[in-house]
């Protein structure tokens, strides 16, 4: 992958060089997010109660057996289960529909863009959001800790794991970058019309 | 999804936590974790509580190095709408009684 990640240019704006290639990917990812993070069954079909579909409450809401998932949406009580489990059914459809209009904000900017990609600033928290759960989601899948990066990094280029490390160490640049772009922590500018 | 073996719920929700005693600090605790950037937990620090670079930088290397941080205290209601809020932005987060 080429290394051109965020930038905010002269004019303020926050933009992303990236090919038709990095695109597809990232298109690609981003989809399976939006599967992955869409609840199994719906709570709210025919004969839901109302009441609980307009203040948000999903009845059903639980925590999941799958760690990416757990980890996307985790406890909010340490050591209090029912604590959690009540938290969980007020707050996790709206968790979830937050990461799915991200998610969605970011499939609409990689379809009407070229190889220059300029945000808005909410798109750009879009952006920092999604790339945020795709790598949670990526991390959990390989079974990322605290002192294994550098084990992943020397992976030969035959391992399965290989492939999937590196597009999460891509992702990892761009949030990064992004990152820096929106708090100025690195002035780092770019011509608006390069 | 499979049922992971939460108890059922009477509602036995202690209310009498913030009735009989106001001034009960909770906080809110950030998690450390392998995936999210330094530079990341620093900027939602200071998105989100207002807080200054020095001070979201401390609390993130507290995250990082002794494996958590409180990062905010008020009431249990505050504390739940700032955990919803590091969960939304990915953050491993809970709350607790102050100890």
């Amino acid at each position: 992958m080429a290394a051109y990640g965020f930038r905010r240019s002269f004019g303020g704006r926050i933009v992303l060089r990236c090919d038709e290639g990095e695109r597809g990917m990232l298109a690609h990812l981003l989809r399976q997010l939006v599967e992955f993070v869409t609840p199994d069954e719906d709570p709210w079909g025919p004969g839901a109660d109302p009441l609980a579909q307009l203040v948000g409450i999903d009845p059903d809401a639980e925590r999941s057996d799958d760690p990416a998932l757990a980890r996307l949406f985790p406890d909010a009580y340490a050591d209090d289960e029912e604590a959690s489990s009540e938290f969980r059914r007020f707050t996790e459809r709206t968790l979830r529909d937050t990461k799915l209009a991200h998610a969605t904000t970011v499939l609409a900017c990689l379809e009407r863009s070229g190889d220059k990609l300029v945000l808005g600033d909410g798109e750009a928290q879009a952006w920092l959001g999604s790339l945020n759960d795709l790598r949670l989601t990526l991390g959990s899948r390989l079974g990322l800790e605290e002192d294994n990066h550098e084990l992943f990094a020397s992976l030969p280029e035959d391992d399965p794991a290989f492939a999937l490390f590196h597009v999460y160490d891509w992702l990892t640049y761009l949030q990064e970058t992004l990152v820096r772009a929106l708090s100025g922590f690195a002035a780092e500018l770019v011509e608006d019309d390069d | 999804m499979g049922y992971v073996g939460i108890a059922p719920v009477e509602l036995e929700r202690p209310e009498t936590d913030s009735v009989t005693a106001p001034g009960t600090p909770w906080v809110t605790l950030v998690w450390n974790d392998p995936v999210n950037l330094m530079s990341y937990v620093t900027y939602v620090f200071m998105t989100h509580f207002g807080y200054s670079k020095d001070k979201a930088q401390k609390l993130m290397s507290d995250v990082h190095t002794k494996g958590r941080a409180a990062v905010s205290n008020g009431t249990r209601e505050e504390m739940e709408i700032d955990v919803t809020a590091m969960h939304s932005y990915g953050l491993w987060a809970t709350l607790q009684k102050d100890d």
